[in-house]
């Protein structure tokens, strides 16, 4: 795939406002849930792994290089989720000895995270 | 609270690390043939490397550039940097395409390769 000027602009743009839209989610998680557990970062990962398997199954990725898809999932969904945050904030878990609290963050973050893809996908109509 | 001046931070380097995924993939294309899981599989590995040898660094200098520059680098760049939803994607489509024990390895195997280099980055980035 060969991307032009236009592309990488938007991938700029979308991963901007995927961040601060994290960001956004992250304070607010905070504020209602508390700060004990990493709520904001399992919150946004979720949501945007939905989203994506919805747009994957409307883009038909893998094979396509639309423009949308490198908008929304490469810029938008892909600067709205993390793993980097994920990592350290399970790490920090561990490390605090609250390894209850830490395999309970991979866990919900993992199983569900793969499911979500596979409802989105589904949910417009990606087949097998 | 979170001011403006955050956002913009944030977002300017979740901007910024997503170009340089999309650059990362392009990489992945050109020498493995697929961006497929491996250049997801090295944002991801890196990002969490940075994110931790950030996090001790500033955490060991309370104000100074390394505090400074904490909502760019931390959850700006490696927060846009990296991906959790490209990854529960992958990981669905290796399950949907009929290569279970693929996405198993590559599933579940993540955590533990994330956490790692977490714990590296967190190494380096405490001063001895």
């Amino acid at each position: 795939m060969t991307l032009g000027p236009l592309d990488w602009l938007l991938v700029v743009l979308g991963g901007a406002l995927g961040g601060m839209a994290r960001l956004a989610v992250t304070e607010l998680t905070a504020l209602w849930w508390g700060r004990t557990f990493p709520w904001g970062t399992l919150v946004v990962n979720l949501g945007g792994t939905l989203g994506i398997g919805a747009l994957a199954a409307l883009v038909g990725w893998p094979e396509a290089g639309a423009v949308g898809w490198t908008f929304l999932a490469v810029g938008v969904l892909g600067g709205f989720t993390t793993v980097s945050s994920f990592s350290l904030q399970t790490l920090t878990l561990f490390q605090e000895g609250r390894k209850n609290a830490a395999l309970l963050n991979i866990m919900a973050t993992l199983v569900p995270g793969v499911a979500m893809a596979g409802l989105g996908w589904w949910a417009v109509g990606g087949g097998v | 609270m979170t001011s403006w001046r955050d956002y913009l931070s944030v977002g300017l380097g979740s901007g910024l690390g997503a170009a340089l995924r999309l650059l990362v993939a392009q990489g992945a294309w050109a020498l493995w043939g697929s961006a497929f899981v491996w250049g997801t599989l090295v944002v991801n590995l890196v990002g969490s490397w940075l994110i931790a040898a950030f996090a001790a660094r500033a955490s060991h200098r309370i104000s100074g550039h390394a505090a400074r520059w904490q909502p760019f680098l931390v959850a700006g760049f490696c927060g846009g940097f990296t991906t959790f939803s490209l990854f529960g994607l992958e990981t669905f489509h290796l399950l949907n395409t009929g290569h279970p024990w693929l996405a198993l390895a590559y599933g579940v195997g993540s955590v533990p390769l994330w956490l790692g280099a977490a714990w590296l980055g967190q190494r380096v980035g405490t001063p001895s």
